[in-house]
């Protein structure tokens, strides 16, 4: 990005009308790829001089006991209807879960799940990192899911969405292919970084399950509506297009495995894979289909 | 500018939680729990019966709920005690027409001031958690240990006097401090109700048990925050109690629904009815067994 400047030029100006056609396989109109968070908070981690990571003095006993949800009860829940209706999962990954709960990690494994780096947890932030530290979380991303998955990330959503100026350009420096922190397209974008190459995927902070219940107050049922319209309308025009779309459906365990949110999302996600015009994919795949077309 | 060299050191990254409060486990791969009667959903009734002064603190911070406007805030501190007055009569009325018990957790303050409203809950065999001495009473680890114990030690007197002993304890607003899972071990209760990590109880290290009262199925959570209807959030608890009938149902273990609620919230003309009906519309299910915390906590005990 250009550091200070108004515009931190990210990329070009690129008009939703008259977009070049993109295919996505046999023939779908819109890439459905759904992306659960699986996070560790710490309980009482430092404090970054910019953001203090909880409202309360440690213990915050809800706020870390919610996200825990995720891990003791909710994690099986979500990735069970995922399943079920042949979602694939790309994984959002606080990389020290892979140390603190295997057992989490190994589930998405064995459901052939892609995974990419949500930062070391969610309660270490980047702002304020030099650079030498920079490198440092990302190299522990790569070498830690290396090693627990067997999988080269290829993706970053940063830890609790929180950048440097130099972040992308260390991305593409490290033959990451797709970054999901950029909100200003329904299709994957080229992203303008100093070396290489790196994408944009459409990931999604309006259908997010968090804006969804803990900013816009939804019940279980308006956000399943919510994903369903949303899906609707990006495959009409995918199909009237032919310029594939992507939809992100973006998850934490412990808000839509919630006992009274589960069973309309299953819903959800039983009415997209029934409609046929769903590529169901994860994000690695919908990125490298597009580039070979772009 | 970069940040301190420790910023990137991880000193409790390992396998297990980053502490030692409790072990991890899975809800869906740990011992199968049963209720009486072979019922699958255990329901429980939380009813939290709170006084807020009219001057509030905010030390440690000011309680969800508590006052808003300028000294003095008549609207707020009156709109609370409406709950305590008539919407918690309309409750205990609506149980007892159910045939069902409940738990309420109980301000001390309550306990002090509202004597009937005790002895009416006691007699319809209820049950009393200790729920700090009243909306003033909130817990951090900014709170100095001896004023955490007297808190603790106060809230249990005042409920001793009116004729309670609790075996539970829930904080305001679910927060502790360092100290005080231990604290609560020292005063010789059974259980609390904060940690809203889990769906069955499960214990801490230093013994004492945690029965989740989730947040997120809470009145103040859907109706007070989200605003949605009553009806709406009668549909939720209605999708919530099918979802956890169908998984203990394919898991072969049992589940807990817990329904925390609020006397000036869901106590209203306008809004009981919606309990009243889901209360008649669960009561009718076969799978359904009504149960106070310390039930559960008791029968869970008994299986582990």
């Amino acid at each position: 990005m250009q550091e200070g400047a108004k515009d931190p030029g990210l990329y070009d100006y690129h008009p939703y009308r008259g977009r070049p056609r993109i295919a996505w396989p046999d023939g779908k109109a819109c890439a459905v790829w759904v992306a659960p968070n699986l996070e560790y908070y710490e309980i009482d981690p430092p404090t970054n001089p910019q953001r203090k990571p909880w409202g309360k003095p440690h213990p915050d006993v809800v706020g870390y006991s919610y996200r825990d949800h995720s891990n003791r009860v909710s994690h099986w829940r979500m990735a069970e209807v995922m399943s079920k209706y042949g979602f694939p999962g790309s994984v959002s990954l606080s990389v020290a879960l892979c140390d603190h709960h295997p057992e989490v990690v190994r589930d998405g494994v064995e459901r052939g799940w892609e995974f990419f780096s949500h930062g070391i947890y969610n309660t270490r932030y980047s702002y304020g990192m030099d650079e030498r530290q920079e490198r440092a979380m990302i190299e522990d991303s790569i070498e830690t899911v290396q090693r627990a998955t067997g999988q080269r990330i290829r993706g970053w959503l940063a830890p609790a969405l929180t950048h440097t100026p130099r972040t992308l350009d260390l991305l593409a420096e490290y033959d990451f292919t797709y970054t999901c922190d950029l909100y200003h397209d329904d299709q994957v974008q080229e992203v303008k970084v100093a070396s290489g190459s790196l994408a944009s995927i459409p990931y999604s902070l309006e259908v997010n399950d968090h804006y969804g219940f803990n900013v816009y107050g939804m019940s279980g049922r308006e956000y399943a509506d919510a994903l369903i319209k949303q899906y609707e309308r990006l495959a009409d025009e995918g199909e009237r297009t032919g310029s594939g779309t992507v939809m992100c459906i973006p998850l934490h365990a412990y808000l839509i495995g919630q006992p009274h949110r589960i069973g309309p999302f299953e819903e959800a996600l039983r009415h997209i894979a029934a409609d046929g015009r769903a590529w169901k994919a994860r994000a690695g795949e919908i990125v490298d289909c597009w580039r070979e077309q772009a | 500018m970069s940040l301190p060299a420790d910023y990137m050191i991880y000193p409790k990254r390992g396998e297990g939680y980053d502490h030692e409060l409790y072990e991890w486990s899975s809800i869906h791969t740990r011992k199968p729990v049963r209720w009486p009667g072979d019922r699958s959903v255990a329901v429980w009734l939380c009813v939290s019966l709170e006084w807020f002064p009219i001057t509030p603190q905010d030390k440690p911070f000011r309680a969800p709920g508590h006052m808003v406007t300028p000294y003095p805030d008549y609207r707020h501190y009156t709109v609370r005690d409406y709950g305590n007055r008539v919407g918690v009569w309309r409750m205990l009325d609506a149980f007892r027409a159910a045939g069902v018990t409940a738990s309420f957790a109980t301000n001390a303050a309550v306990a002090q001031r509202y004597p009937e409203l005790i002895a009416a809950v006691l007699a319809d065999g209820h049950e009393i958690i200790a729920h700090s001495t009243d909306m003033n009473g909130t817990i951090t680890s900014d709170l100095p240990e001896a004023d955490e114990r007297a808190l603790i030690a106060d809230s249990l007197a005042a409920l001793a006097k009116a004729g309670a002993k609790p075996a539970g304890w829930l904080s305001i607003a679910r927060s502790q401090s360092w100290r005080t899972l231990d604290l609560l071990k020292d005063h010789g209760l059974t259980y609390c109700c904060d940690w809203v990590n889990d769906e069955l109880p499960y214990r801490f290290t230093n013994g004492l048990i945690n029965l989740p009262l989730n947040t997120e199925l809470s009145d103040r959570m859907i109706v007070a925050t989200q605003q949605h209807s009553a009806a709406g959030w009668a549909q939720m608890m209605r999708d919530a109690y099918d979802w956890l009938e169908a998984e203990a149902e394919q898991q072969k273990s049992a589940r807990v629904l817990p329904i925390h609620l609020t006397p000036y919230i869901m106590g209203l003309p306008y809004r009981i009815g919606a309990l009243e009906e889901l209360l008649g519309q669960l009561t009718g299910r076969k799978s359904s067994w009504w149960a106070r915390g310390d039930d559960i906590v008791r029968i869970w005990k008994e299986q582990q």
